[in-house]
This record gives structure tokens, C-alpha cells and sequence, in this order.
């Protein structure tokens, strides 16, 4: 079942962020193109997805197969905000903000919920930068849509992660278990 | 094998009570029933223990029901110290709406402090 629970953010906004599109060279000095999905990125968005290496799956996700990585990737899709990164016509990396609400439908303002984020970065395309950019234009792009709170949870001996996540202006909240609670406030 | 389930008010413990009530008709297990106090939880202590009692009636298991006070997690691995239980049975896991699994303090307190194998029912 889903577990809604109340959370706390920090006092001060983050920001300004980045919105996309953008096209960024990475520390491989690769061209790459940071924009909202669009139509047409639901077949490389999978892709994406069958070719992520499991042993970089967190919680549980992304699930492997690719009959459930399209059932998981269904409401991310229909209720969720969207960046992907690009290169060579390729989806190499994604990060997304899911309502943190049981009838997303029923959201008139963005600012009325909290949104959970989550990015993904195929592994070929780790450890050059991208993720950090695509996290920015990411909020940049949530700030654009007026959110203004948003959530994730990370394994917690995942250092560099909650760092990348420091760094942007997430902090530490929530009682600790195996998953840390971070979060942003948005301008 | 005499087995000690741990339960609060949570859909997460229902569906572990569930799981249980199976396995102890199935292995002939001795089975113990402790309901703790959880305050986020959808059921009261009273509540649950009604409900448990009432499922252990209905799949005709001969079971004892107690209530142990105090913080949830070290009252379950206390009392299964306590008793030698050979296993706790706890629930936990829930999914968060990005469809991560979380597990809880409660959880995580039980995996790493219990003195017996602890099967968690997700």
C-alpha cells in the first residue's frame, strides 16, 4: 500500500534552477541534450530502462522486465513531470516528480501536493556530471510548473547520492531507517 | 516450530497475520500472537487484537494473544528473548507513490536486534 506521511522541509527555498532545454557537454565531452519528454520518448524511455544494469536498482526500483517496467512507468508518464537526457538519439537518463497523492486527476495546483522525486543515469553515461545537471534542470522544470515541495528517500550508505542531493539544497529529514527522507523547498 | 508474531494496527500486519495464520496450519507451528502499539497505525491495539483473536477463531488455531506495552520494536525483540521464540514474524514494506519499498524504524530495529530468524511478510 501506499504510506502518505506528513514531512518537513526546510524554511529556506532553493533556487533558482536551470529549466530546460539545454545542451550540456559532458565530462567525456559528449553533447548532452537535457528537455522535457516529449511524444514520441515512451519506446526510448524503455529502452532506457531494459538496458539499466539491476545492480544499480534502489528500493526495489526500476523493476526489471520490460512487461513491468512499462506498468511501473505508466503512472509516472500520465501524472508525473519529466526531463530526460539525450545523446545520440538515445534516452540515457531520466528524472521525474510523482504527486504525492492518491487521485492525481484531481491536482488543480501543483502546490497543493508534494512530489517525489527520483533520476536514473544508464550506467555507460555515470560518473560525468549528467546526473547533477539533470537534477537541476529537473527542479528547474518543477519550479516553471509552480511545485513547490519536493521529496525523495535514498538508501542511506548511498554517500555520493545524498551528497549530489546536499549539494542542490535537500536536506535531511524524517526518522532514519534503511532509507534517509531529503527535502527541498522550491522559489 | 514456536513462532512469535509481531503485529500493530497496520495493513502491512494484516496481511502478515494472514500469511501466518497459513503457514502455522501448513508447519503445525506454535503460534504466539503479540500486538504492539504503533501510532500511525490504521487500527487501534484493541481493534487489532479483536481482529486477530477473530481470524485465529476462524482458521481454528489455538493460539495465546498479548498485548506487550512500550516501544514497539524493543518490546517484540524483549519478548522474544524473553520466551526463546525459534522466529519473529513481523510485516513491513510499504511503497512509496514513486513505487520504492520502504521499510520502517519498527522494521529495521526487529531485522537487526532479534536474538531469532525474523521472516518479514511483505
Amino acid at each position: 500500500m501506499v504510506r502518505r506521511r506528513t514531512r518537513v522541509y526546510p524554511d529556506d527555498p532553493s533556487g533558482p534552477f536551470p529549466a530546460p532545454p539545454a545542451t550540456i557537454t559532458d565530462r567525456e565531452g559528449r553533447p548532452i541534450e537535457i528537455r522535457p519528454l516529449a511524444d514520441g520518448d515512451r519506446e526510448p524511455l524503455v529502452d532506457l530502462y531494459v538496458r539499466f544494469d539491476p545492480v544499480d536498482r534502489a528500493q526495489g526500483i526500476p523493476p526489471t522486465g520490460e512487461e513491468r517496467i512499462r506498468t511501473w512507468l505508466e503512472p509516472i508518464l500520465a501524472d508525473g513531470k519529466n526531463v530526460v537526457a539525450c545523446h545520440d538519439g538515445a534516452v540515457v537518463g531520466h528524472a521525474t516528480l510523482v504527486p504525492d497523492v492518491e487521485d492525481p486527476a484531481a491536482v488543480d495546483d501543483p502546490r497543493e501536493v508534494a512530489w517525489e522525486l527520483a533520476i536514473f543515469v544508464l550506467q555507460a553515461y555515470q560518473r560525468a556530471g549528467i546526473g547533477t545537471r539533470l537534477l537541476e534542470h529537473l527542479l528547474g522544470h518543477a519550479g516553471e510548473q509552480g511545485i513547490d515541495r519536493v521529496w525523495l528517500t535514498v538508501e542511506r550508505w548511498n554517500a555520493p547520492a545524498i551528497a549530489l542531493y546536499e549539494r542542490v539544497g535537500f536536506e535531511v529529514c524524517g526518522a532514519e531507517s534503511f532509507e534517509q527522507e531529503m527535502s527541498i523547498r522550491l522559489e | 516450530m514456536n513462532v512469535l508474531l509481531g503485529i500493530e494496527g497496520s495493513d502491512e500486519s494484516v496481511r502478515a497475520l494472514e500469511a501466518t495464520l497459513e503457514r502455522t496450519l501448513e508447519a503445525d507451528d506454535e503460534l504466539t500472537v503479540a500486538v504492539v502499539e504503533k501510532s500511525t497505525a490504521e487500527r487501534s491495539v484493541a481493534e487489532t487484537r479483536a481482529l486477530a483473536t477473530d481470524r485465529l477463531e476462524t482458521a481454528g488455531i489455538d493460539a495465546t494473544v498479548t498485548t506487550l506495552e512500550g516501544d514497539p520494536g524493543s518490546a517484540l525483540v524483549d519478548f522474544a528473548e524473553r520466551e526463546s521464540f525459534d522466529m519473529v514474524v513481523i510485516g513491513g514494506g510499504t511503497q512509496s507513490p514513486m513505487g520504492k519499498i520502504r521499510l520502517g524504524p519498527i522494521t529495521e530495529f526487529v531485522l537487526l536486534n532479534a536474538p531469532a530468524t525474523v521472516k518479514l511478510v511483505r
